[in-house]
């Protein structure tokens, strides 16, 4: 669906399905320099399972109208703003990478609307190497290839995608060629430079890549340590995109995490 | 900081798409021949159905084969994806059909495959597409046939059998600024002697029966997207971005972004259609493509002794190739494909039509049939087999004459085919 939100238009996938008041949401908040169809697979599960599905394109991504946030707090306030003009009272949030810790950030600010957050490759905090974050900045193709190979878990070029016929690293390489100058650095400073300083009561669910070079699996069981109603699943071999080299495993997780819809 | 390297072209073709097999360790691509696979339940089954999960459920839309080798060919041409299909005919066909409609438009180079110009000049016209023709080099020309209802600019990387260099970077160029694609066939550069993506085209397709396969055993396409074009944007295109009846009223882009014209082709495309890649073959070709690096060097290599040889043949009126100076995109092929121009080109014998027959009867190790880019050399005279459907105009301007002979180099020691050849053209002379 499109809609404006402070005279910018705004996009988010629902599953062609219009929002139903009585079922339960799930928000899905993409990484960095991605958009909302990095969770085609997942959120259209979701859709046609008996949830309001709201897969975000975050400003300056996908479909969405720029600028981009520059912080991690303030695409949490630009989430929770959305769903609040769409009379979604209460949801749960599912984030990847940079995702991640939005949906931290709009559990910390708003617990009375996030039931539960589920966080797709994270890592805390989310140092990015400064070769990438200076390529970024320069918009140099270098920065775009960072995010493919390391994005992905070394076997990946040589291995067989789940998705029949498609080449991961071909399709992460196009999507960032999309993106207007200055987005992907927008993003990875964001990450960067994110201090997570709140207070998460909600139930966590970390799913991790064995293999994620980006936010790697040690450093996420780490940090679920902070969290009181936390579980974790490792998908192996996966690296960093899991819902693209472990689909099955990946919603197979948040299936088992989040209660039915309706 | 040196940044992270992506796998080298040789090493891909031996290895994108596929890990040793997890169920046998199999280090050879398995042949899945199968029509089906197995659900885990019913829930799973309707997810598959419904695409909320990946893998297969029918081998006419994926199979695990076919896939390793429409992955390895993304990989190799830099793309999202790819589908292989029956024929490269099957994948024009199939780039077309997701594409548009009746009473869409197509802008065709003129110097393409017989089968190819068949397509677009007939058989689609009756399903109420119509295609306008023109030469490759005149670059006015792409533009001025542009109409509001064109949905595709079309041409082949090297033209056939003139070897047109298409001017890939000035013709992708006038359809971006169009807000619309550019196909190649890239049949006859396949991806190790041109990336057309990095030179602008949107999608391209091959026949795979050629160097892909390198072999003559299978027939076989492979079509592959970029994932460049924003279909979105362009806003010409409501097979990828409206709501599709014919599947839950899917908006492929907004499903699925850079992989919504795959989708399409697929889900649509390789559903009604039905012309898909058996797993047998492309199995088959996967062996090709194994040593795709490997071979094309030795028939750049064979072909630039031949070309050499007949150019200052006495019998031969004229020699077709864009690695020489005469050719008139000479200088466009030093730019485009300095890895070499192939092995399937043109050369008029004097003599006409009585020379040509008498040339190629002659002929012990080239094999007179209808193919190019097989490890054995061949030999075909277009305006009887391979175009015998053009008319005398478009002949002319695909470069065709009755003296016109084409030969695909094969992998041959050369001095054998020098050999052959200058014993033909010397029963042409006679003749």
């Amino acid at each position: 669906m499109e809609i404006l939100l402070e005279k910018k238009k705004v996009f988010a996938y629902t599953a062609a399905h219009d929002l139903d008041p009585g079922k339960r949401s799930i928000v899905f908040v993409h990484g960095a320099g991605l958009d909302h169809s990095w969770f085609a697979l997942q959120s259209r599960y979701f859709g046609y399972h008996g949830w309001n599905v709201l897969a975000v394109d975050l400003p300056g991504h996908g479909r969405s109208e720029g600028p981009p946030i520059p912080t991690i707090t303030g695409m949490a306030e630009w989430v929770l703003e959305l769903t609040g003009k769409l009379h979604v009272q209460k949801s749960s949030v599912v984030g990847h990478s940079m995702g991640t810790f939005v949906a931290l950030e709009c559990a910390a600010r708003q617990p009375a609307r996030v039931e539960r957050i589920a966080l797709i490759a994270t890592a805390y905090p989310m140092k990015v190497a400064d070769a990438f974050l200076e390529a970024a900045r320069n918009n140099e193709r270098a920065a775009f290839d960072m995010h493919t190979i390391w994005g992905h878990a070394p076997q990946v070029p040589l291995g067989g995608n789940p998705n029949p016929g498609m080449w991961m690293y071909g399709d992460t390489l196009a999507r960032l060629r999309r993106l207007a100058p200055g987005v992907l650095y927008n993003d990875l400073k964001a990450s960067n430079d994110y201090v997570f300083s709140g207070s998460v009561q909600c139930p966590v669910l970390f799913v991790l890549g064995s293999r994620d070079t980006m936010t790697p699996a040690k450093s996420g069981l780490a940090f679920s340590q902070a969290f009181k109603q936390s579980k974790i699943v490792t998908v192996a071999p996966s690296g960093h995109s899991l819902m693209a080299e472990a689909p099955d495993a990946t919603l197979d997780a948040l299936v088992e995490f989040f209660p039915k819809g309706t | 900081m040196a940044g992270p390297k992506y796998p080298g072209f040789d090493t891909l073709a031996l290895h994108a798409g596929q890990s040793p097999d997890p169920a046998t360790g199999s280090r050879a691509v398995p042949i899945y021949q199968t029509t089906s696979y197995v659900f885990r339940d019913t829930e799973h089954a309707a997810s598959l159905f419904n695409m909320e999960r990946a893998g297969h459920v029918y081998s006419r839309i994926s199979n695990p084969t076919v896939a390793v080798l429409e992955e390895r060919m993304a990989a190799l041409e830099g793309g999202v994806g790819a589908i292989a299909t029956a024929s490269g005919q099957a994948a024009l066909h199939l780039a077309v059909a997701t594409l548009m409609g009746a009473g869409s438009h197509v802008v065709a180079s003129i110097a393409l495959y017989g089968g190819s110009h068949n397509l677009l000049s007939y058989t689609l016209a009756r399903f109420g597409i119509e295609t306008t023709f023109v030469s490759p080099r005149n670059i006015d020309a792409w533009k001025r046939a542009i109409r509001p209802e064109t949905r595709l600019l079309f041409g082949e990387t090297l033209g056939n059998p003139g070897l047109d260099v298409l001017d890939i970077p000035a013709v992708s160029a006038i359809a971006h600024e169009a807000g619309l694609p550019l196909l190649v066939d890239a049949t006859f550069t396949t991806p190790y002697l041109m990336q057309p993506f990095e030179l602008g085209a949107d999608l391209l397709y091959h026949s795979a029966t050629k160097f892909l396969g390198g072999h003559g055993v299978v027939i076989g396409g492979v079509l592959v997207d970029s994932g460049r074009f924003d279909w979105e944007a362009s806003g010409k295109f409501d097979t990828l971005t409206a709501p599709y009846r014919g599947f839950h009223n899917m908006d492929f882009e907004e499903e699925s972004g850079t992989r919504a014209f795959l989708l399409r082709a697929r889900r649509e495309g390789l559903r009604d259609f039905g012309a898909c890649m058996a797993p047998m073959t492309a199995f088959q070709i996967l062996q090709g493509v194994e040593t795709l690096h490997l071979r094309m060097p030795r028939h750049v290599e064979n072909t630039r002794r031949v070309v050499s040889f007949l150019e200052k043949h006495p019998v031969v009126e004229r020699v077709i190739h864009p690695e020489l100076a005469s050719h008139p995109d000479h200088q466009l092929c030093k730019k485009l494909l300095p890895r070499g121009a192939g092995a399937v080109f043109s050369f008029e014998i004097k003599g006409g039509r009585a020379a040509g027959k008498s040339f190629i009867e002659s002929l012990r190790v080239f094999s007179h049939l209808a193919n190019v880019g097989d490890a054995k050399s061949l030999v075909i005279h277009p305006a009887t087999t391979t175009h015998y459907r053009m008319s005398d105009a478009d002949l002319k301007l695909a470069g065709i004459s009755a003296g016109t002979v084409r030969l695909s180099i094969g992998l041959e020691d050369p001095e054998d085919l020098i050999a052959d050849l200058d014993r033909a053209l010397k029963a042409a002379s006679r003749a």
